[in-house]
């Protein structure tokens, strides 16, 4: 083995490197660092391959798409500065910007748009993800069978001119091409350096930042890119993400002063923060939906009458107050709100009524099911991912229906991989813990879940006729309110059948130093360093 | 003694053959796979990312594919950090392991073989009792206890030094998790030398050199420091390889780059290339510092010889 | 000389029986380690008979007291009285007009805008300071009700946890978890590297060779792998994690034994052994494994806290023991997370594994001391 060898003598080099700067140099005339605590060490920089938020941050802070988010996180132009929508809502034809730039100073062409968004598609590229672009024309052929990858529906007219055409009108499209999956990826470089576009040093980009070092699990620094079109407006010179596995371990680098801005943090620190760093604690809703899942195939849980008592036996307020500490809000609805278009989500029946009133009605559901007292006996088995909270959260929970119901509940964790993998290869279980983050803005993306085609994602294995229609038929209305209305009617059945069981919707927790400006909180938790500041 | 060095060596290939083969198979009895994640492939990517790693080949075929890689120093691409094989993961996080590791290492063998002495040669008296103290509060407080409380005092409370992070890699970065690292394994020294050192004070041969008024400080070194260091060279081979190949919980507490972590997060990942690269790397240490002991053992002691 | 003289070849029931008498009596004059005994007997007790004495089980919650300090005045305290019969009013969605607290009694007056539903009360019942209210009076055609109940008083002296179960019901538990896979463990661990250790040592040779190698081979394997694979094909259950640990332990003693082995068997009695013509295995038996005791004992002092430990870093990867289940390393972890806000789910748990511990530690010295045969 040559690399550590090889790699041990960079890093002497390195070492020595830095340590003369430090003798030599005077310190640097007020340079703008922002020091990020990321949730994580990103997997990947590659725009097909990833799949998480932790590298959406950094990416988006190294590319810009065809549109882009703002401090606010809504939909901006970015790599496009215009486009125009044909009437039937199938045809995007987008105006790049005349002095937008890659990093090394060559032009953003349209045809690195159709490399990219073709490469995704590629089977070759196996990108993980590519199913999100499904919109667009071909796509999916491309990728399940195979089709000629020139088929895509991406065409570059001119060098600054891009069309994309859509399967069908798709109301979220300029939402997905914000996803990182949808970032451009430089074709000259690629053709050069392969897949190691994504090391820093060969990296070219084209947002407000560029990669200039990345050493994994210790720090990732970008530093602004001067060739962006709005380089004269970003504020920072520097920009350090450090991956930080250990919550609590960031915290405390936090409370050391060496983070301006960390992501996520243990629900039990919020009040101890508040109390020490005050407003610098965030809490923003976010679009995600945290919630059970019952196993529909076998007794009692294919019983619709046990589903909905177990569901209301569950007491989200205490889950949401007393678990997560007020940072998540109960949940009756598997939609959460804060989505435009859709408003708020169609709630559960028994939304409305008290605690006790649910248990009383849930007692009575269970008795006419048969079971409960002088009936079968309850036997319950909560399935969660291995995680402090989740275990908190089952905990309640089954304390919840021994109290209520005089159940007999056990519990079983297993490691992130193990429990999806069952659930995902259809395993029986009773109860599964299961959660969702929006991809994008559209109750669509939680509510396609739990269709009868949707093998993967339904570890419930819920089979409605009414559902399935009206998801398929949502599908294929243009009229935003219509499609909403139907939507809605989705909804209102799968939380009257309770074959999962929201709990919680979640927040996303930030702390926020008083000396960053520009951070907006927002639903989309989108909060691009090319608006942020630092004051001293 | 050079043939012995060479025959051990030898011997080390069929040693890491067994440790590769066991630990393939044994993984992919485990549930789950590298690609099974908290938010669903559909079947047809999985069956695309199959393909593209080559996970769709029957088992013995994969099983002949990798040794074949591994023979010429190939271990693969990663599943999680999927810009990066093994080779270049383990090439980036190692030096800084071992860096840490030797600083780690060092301090606890000289602090412990220096207390576990001090505390024999004053058995049963107040340092004695001090020192085997601290040297059991070193094994029994967890490093996942260690490590906070030493970041919350010299790092957020006082800020002394930095809670986390390499940093430029001075040693103010490396104090906290050197000491994290460091302290049970210096406890375990301390303890070991004090057990050994007492026994070789009470051996004849140290009686009669004491009997033939050998200045003390003669007698403790030259002979009872050489037979007391047997066990104590015993465990040097574990627990070098165990620190020089970095810890999970350190690394990830201090967000130190190197490849402890990588074990854990491939087991739990199911990423098997970066897996199996790790039980290599730990493999080879344990043999390298196996051999060095053994080697040093010839040298403590006369009457183990290498034939 | 003395090595010769204790050799137990011509007697060995006679002699083993007065050595084992002498260690017992070295071992009792040592006060430390009868300090550690009692301790370690005192640790046992509150952790298996302990359950017996409290009123709260390890998996009872306690939705009021959710993340309470430890105290020990009984909760709820006359402040916080007022407050949970606020947030019960709250909940029930009336008025509370009047609180007053006598003795154990309480009485309560509520307003609302419609008739109030007597059922009421089962949310002042479901507070955990109140029980058996019961309605006195109403007036105002239902508007206004006075309810009458018991205030129910709650010790917790380790405070509770994040789940709102009481930390001494937790700990007790752990206690009986960490204890009992530290000590099998060890005995596995024990029994396993002892004998491996002292054959490979005495043997030597090609042997030798073959079985060190064979541990230099266990020794790289994925333990996490091998656990993981074990807890999903044969469930989480205890005995495996003790036996899994166990299994994994055993190399350090054998490696430690084996090296004592090499230095011991070029000495005088082995050789004097040999000649009289003992087996391999009987040398082994009666002269290796007990001169290598003095090592092994303070090794073992040594692995009963590393396999507790252990079994705390699986806990830390969720694979220890079943939640609701907790081991002592468990509960350590989670109060290491939770050290600022909540130091007292770290400080008790902790208290009692340093202490237990401490105790293993001083008993090995102890032991080590007494059952030395060169230190007569």
């Amino acid at each position: 083995m040559t690399a550590p060898l090889t790699a041990v003598t960079r890093h002497l080099r390195r070492a020595a490197l830095i340590g003369s700067l430090l003798l030599g140099a005077s310190p640097a005339l007020a340079e703008a660092v922002l020091n990020r605590g990321n949730a994580g060490e990103p997997q990947t920089l590659d725009q097909a391959h990833t799949s998480i938020n932790i590298e959406a941050f950094i990416l988006k802070d190294l590319y810009e798409g065809l549109t882009t988010h703002d401090a606010k996180g809504e939909i901006v132009p970015g790599a496009a500065e215009s486009w125009t929508v044909s009437d039937d809502g199938t045809v995007y034809t987008f105006k790049l910007r005349e002095n937008g730039k890659w990093s090394d100073g060559s032009p953003v062409t349209a045809e690195d748009f159709v490399f990219s968004l073709s490469r995704i598609e590629d089977p070759k590229t196996a990108a993980g993800y590519a199913n999100i672009l499904y919109p667009i024309k071909n796509a999916e052929k491309i990728n399940k069978s195979g089709l000629a990858l020139d088929q895509l529906g991406v065409k570059a007219i001119d060098a600054k001119t891009l069309e994309i055409t859509l399967e069908r009108a798709t109301p979220y499209f300029l939402e997905l091409l914000a996803h990182q999956t949808a970032l451009p990826v430089s074709n000259a470089s690629f053709e050069k350096n392969g897949t190691d576009f994504v090391k820093p040093g060969i990296m070219v980009s084209n947002g407000g930042f560029k990669l200039t070092e990345h050493v994994a699990n210790d720090h990732l620094t970008l530093t602004k890119n001067e060739q962006h079109w709005d380089a004269a407006n970003i504020k920072l010179d520097k920009v350090v993400f450090y991956p930080l596995e250990d919550q609590a371990a960031a915290v405390r680098r936090y409370e050391a002063g060496e983070l301006h801005v960390n992501y996520n943090f243990s629900a039990d620190q919020i009040e101890r923060l508040k109390t020490l760093v005050g407003d610098e604690v965030h809490i923003s809703p976010a679009l995600a939906t945290y919630y059970y899942v019952f196993d529909t195939r076998t007794a009692p849980m294919d019983d619709v009458r046990v589903r909905r008592a177990l569901s209301m036996g569950i007491d989200r307020d205490f889950l949401a107050k007393e678990i997560y500490s007020g940072s998540q809000q109960p949940a009756y609805g598997f939609v959460p709100p804060g989505l435009p278009d859709y408003g708020a989500p169609s709630v559960a029946d028994f939304a409305t009524k008290s605690q006790l009133d649910r248990e009383d009605d849930a007692l009575a559901l269970l008795k006419e099911a048969g079971y409960g007292e002088g009936g079968k006996p309850l036997d319950i088995e909560i399935r969660y991912n291995t995680n402090p909270n989740h275990e908190r959260v089952a905990t309640a929970v089954a304390d919840m229906w021994k109290t209520a119901f005089n159940a007999k509940v056990t519990m079983v964790n297993l490691d992130v991989s193990s429990h999806y993998a069952y659930l995902q290869e259809g395993g029986k279980f009773s109860v599964a813990r299961a959660g969702w983050t929006a991809d994008y803005g559209d109750p669509e993306n939680f509510l396609a879940m739990n269709t009868t085609s949707n093998v993967t994602f339904n570890y419930a294995k819920w089979s409605n006729a009414d559902y399935d229609a009206l998801m398929a038929k949502s599908n294929d209305e243009k009229d935003p309110a219509a499609r909403a209305k139907l939507l809605h009617e989705a909804e209102t059945i799968l939380m009257q059948e309770q074959p999962v069981a929201p709990l919680l919707y979640q927040n996303e927790l930030w702390l926020v130093s008083k000396k960053v400006k520009g951070w907006v909180d927002n639903a989309n938790n989108e909060h691009p360093s090319r608006f942020l500041s630092i004051a001293e | 003694m050079l043939s012995f060095v060479f025959r051990r060596l030898a011997s080390a290939v069929p040693t890491l053959f067994i440790v590769v083969t066991i630990s393939f198979f044994l993984m992919r009895f485990a549930p789950g796979g590298p690609f099974n994640l908290e938010r669903p492939l559909s079947p047809q990517t999985m069956a695309n990312l199959n393909k593209a790693y080559g996970l769709d080949l029957p088992l013995w075929q994969q099983y002949l594919r990798y040794l074949g890689n591994v023979v010429r120093g190939d271990f693969g691409p990663s599943y999680i950090y999927r810009d990066n094989t093994v080779d270049q993961l383990i090439g980036m996080g190692l030096p800084y392991s071992i860096e840490l590791g030797l600083w780690a290492l060092g301090v606890a063998l000289v602090g412990g073989v220096a207390a576990g002495t001090f505390a024999a040669l004053r058995q049963n008296s107040f340092l004695d009792v001090a020192i085997m103290t601290l040297s059991t509060v070193g094994v029994t407080v967890p490093n996942f206890v260690v490590g906070p409380v030493l970041t919350l005092v010299f790092a957020v409370t006082l800020s002394w030094l930095p809670a986390g992070g390499w940093g430029d890699g001075s040693l103010r970065y490396l104090i906290l998790p050197m000491i994290a690292l460091a302290l049970p394994q210096l406890a375990v020294f301390a303890r070991l030398t004090r057990g050994a050192m007492i026994e070789a004070l009470h051996t004849d041969h140290i009686r009669t050199a004491r009997a033939y008024g050998l200045p003390a400080r003669t007698v403790v070194v030259t002979h009872a420091m050489r037979a007391a260091m047997l066990p104590v060279v015993s465990y040097l081979a574990p627990c070098a390889a165990a620190l020089l190949t970095g810890s999970a919980v350190i690394e990830t507490l201090f967000t130190i780059p190197g490849v402890g972590r990588f074990f854990v997060l491939g087991a739990i990942n199911r990423d098997y290339t970066l897996v199996m690269g790790t039980v290599v790397l730990i493999a080879v240490f344990v043999i390298v510092f196996n051999l060095v002991v053994d080697i040093l053992y010839g040298l403590l002691d006369p009457r183990v010889r290498h034939e | 000389m003395s090595d010769l003289a204790q050799m137990p070849a011509v007697l060995p029931e006679a002699a083993s029986r007065s050595l084992f008498q002498l260690a017992a009596m070295r071992f009792r004059r040592n006060r430390a380690a009868m300090a550690g005994s009692v301790a370690l007997v005192l640790v046992a007790l509150f952790s298996f008979l302990g359950p017996l004495f409290i009123s709260h089980s390890y998996d009872q919650v306690f939705p009021s007291y959710v993340s309470v300090p430890p105290s020990l005045e009984p909760r709820p305290g006359a402040d916080s009285l007022q407050g949970a019969i606020s947030s019960a009013a709250t909940r029930a969605r009336v008025t509370l007009q009047a609180f007053e607290v006598e003795g154990q009694t309480f009485i309560a007056t509520f307003t609302s805008d419609a008739a109030i539903d007597p059922r009421t009360t089962r949310y002042i019942d479901r507070a955990n300071e109140f029980d058996d209210t019961k309605v006195t009076e109403t007036r105002d055609d239902g508007r206004t009700i006075v309810v009458e109940g018991r205030v129910s008083r709650e010790y917790f002296l380790f405070g509770t946890d994040s789940n709102g179960r009481d930390l001494v019901a937790r700990v007790m538990l752990g206690g009986q978890i960490s204890l009992a896979v530290g000590l099998l463990a060890s005995l596995v661990s024990l029994g396993i590297g002892v004998l491996y250790g002292a054959t490979s040592g005495y043997l030597g040779g090609r042997v030798d060779n073959i079985m060190m190698r064979f541990v230099e081979i266990l020794y790289s394997l994925p333990f996490v792998f091998l656990v993981v694979v074990l807890v999903v094909f044969f469930g989480r259950s205890f005995i495996l994690i003790f036996l899994v640990i166990g299994a994994v332990e055993w190399l350090d003693m054998a490696r430690i034994v084996r090296g004592q082995t090499l230095a011991l068997k070029r000495r005088e009695f082995v050789a004097a052994a040999q000649a009289l013509g003992l087996t391999d295995w009987q040398i082994i038996r009666r002269h290796v494994v007990p001169n290598t005791i003095g090592p092994v004992v303070v090794f073992v002092t040594v692995v009963v806290p590393k396999v507790i430990l252990l079994e705390s870093f699986l806990s830390f990867l969720g694979l220890g023991v079943q939640a609701p289940l907790t081991s002592w390393g468990a509960l350590i972890s989670e109060g290491a997370n939770n050290i600022q806000s909540a130091p007292w789910l770290l400080i008790f748990p902790a208290i009692f594994f340093v202490l237990t511990l401490f105790s293993l530690n001083f008993v090995g010295d102890g032991l080590r001391d007494a059952l030395d045969p060169r230190d007569r």
